[in-house]
């Protein structure tokens, strides 16, 4: 309710623009980090203020519409938050194979990594409109599922913890591959770092066990 | 019999610059392609009916891979229409009667149309629609489309990225400023007014 209310910050990336380059260009990434997570930190921002706004004045807003649009941003902004995390410079933890924890999890489950990496692909290029592709982790039955996002926030299992995520709207891959986003999704791969994604699950079973 | 991607109705570079020849090579000539590529596939496989015409195939199909494919045929062809070089400004006569008498003011209907295009949240469009006898502004997701919920498409403004992204790359308002400025065709949108209302 005061001005020391906590809000939304863009996060900083941990390699340059340019570094990502030729799977994902410097004009893509800048725009895409700059731009549109930028306007899902606002969005979601903007919103906290009118709520905190209307709960000083203590008017009424139209809550169901308010909400549908703060889901939308935050689930923007984790998202994007999560994907910029996943994501190395290729040689530069970008685009090894995954190792550790992660790889003895995958096996079990999808028989083998490339089995895995079949379907987390099959999810990307088929996620309806706009969305994502993501690797969660189930507590409750010990299983890595591929979660397909359409939009920031339709279609997620509520409480599973995200591994990894891949960004499937268009604004992700336009400048670079325009219409091909089956080609964007095998680009990913060059720089997907799956040691960050190795971490985030190590995270999760230690807090389990 | 095979569903045939319509041609565009002017060059693909008549509407620079407001929306680029890049832009409408990819938009028409990859998307829209595409989502006729895709039918017709459908329609091999007896996955579709291709003894029917498109709108019949639309009805006919609940939401899944046939249904958006037939659908964003419809919905591009329509978008296309309702486009034209030096469009834009204000619509005369009947139409711009019943924009007065249901918006208020041209400039009424300019706010709902840009606000629903602005925030469809993810690909979807922005519609002007003949409903219960009078005009309404509403924007749907994906490939959704007004014939779905009992009412008749007047106008759309296509704001999936790949829309916009080659001219406008993030800036979706400008978009639908500038469409609205300068590429409707409101005599195409008066025709399909007559009939809706016939």
């Amino acid at each position: 309710m005061s001005e020391t209310n906590k809000i939304y910050t863009l996060p900083k990336l941990e390699y340059d623009y340019k570094d990502l380059a030729p799977y994902m260009s410097e004009e893509q990434l800048q725009i895409h980090h700059g731009k549109h997570h930028q306007a899902y930190v606002d969005g979601a921002n903007g919103i906290l203020q009118k709520l905190d706004k209307a709960r000083k004045e203590n008017a009424d807003l139209d809550l169901k519409s308010t909400l549908k649009e703060l889901s939308f941003n935050i689930g923007g902004h984790l998202m994007h938050s999560l994907f910029w995390g996943n994501l190395a410079p290729e040689g530069k933890g970008g685009g090894a194979k995954p190792g550790g924890r992660l790889a003895e999890v995958l096996t079990k489950e999808f028989g083998s990594v490339e089995r895995f990496t079949k379907e987390f692909t099959q999810a990307a290029v088929s996620t309806e409109g706009s969305g994502w592709a993501a690797l969660t982790y189930c507590k409750l039955t010990a299983r890595p599922i591929i979660m397909q996002v359409e939009k920031h926030n339709a279609n997620v299992y509520p409480m599973f913890t995200i591994l990894m995520v891949v960004d499937v709207f268009e604004h992700a891959y336009y400048i670079d591959y325009k219409n091909d986003r089956a080609k964007f999704v095998d680009a990913f791969f060059h720089i997907a770092n799956w040691n960050a994604v190795n971490i985030r699950l190590e995270r999760l079973l230690d807090a389990c066990s | 019999m095979a569903i045939t991607l319509p041609p565009l109705p002017y060059d693909v570079a008549a509407l620079e610059p407001h929306l680029t020849k890049e832009n409408l090579e990819l938009h028409y000539g990859k998307h829209h392609n595409a989502y006729v590529v895709n039918l017709n596939k459908f329609i091999e496989e007896g996955k579709a009916d291709g003894s029917k015409s498109l709108d019949e195939i639309i009805q006919a199909s609940s939401a899944g891979p046939v249904f958006n494919n037939a659908a964003q045929i419809w919905n591009h062809t329509f978008y296309w229409s309702c486009m034209k070089p030096k469009g834009g400004g204000e619509p005369k006569g009947a139409l711009a009667d019943a924009i007065v008498r249901d918006f208020g003011s041209f400039a009424g209907f300019k706010e709902k149309f840009t606000n629903a295009s602005v925030s469809q949240f993810g690909s979807g469009w922005g519609w002007l629609v003949w409903e219960n006898g009078k005009l309404a502004v509403t924007s749907s997701g994906n490939a959704d489309l007004p014939m779905k919920h009992g009412q008749v498409a007047l106008l759309t403004c296509d704001v999936w990225e790949h829309a916009y992204y080659p001219t406008y790359k993030n800036l979706r308002p400008k978009y639908v400023e500038v469409f609205l400025a300068n590429l409707v065709n409101w005599d195409f949108v008066t025709k399909n007014l007559g009939l809706a209302q016939k």
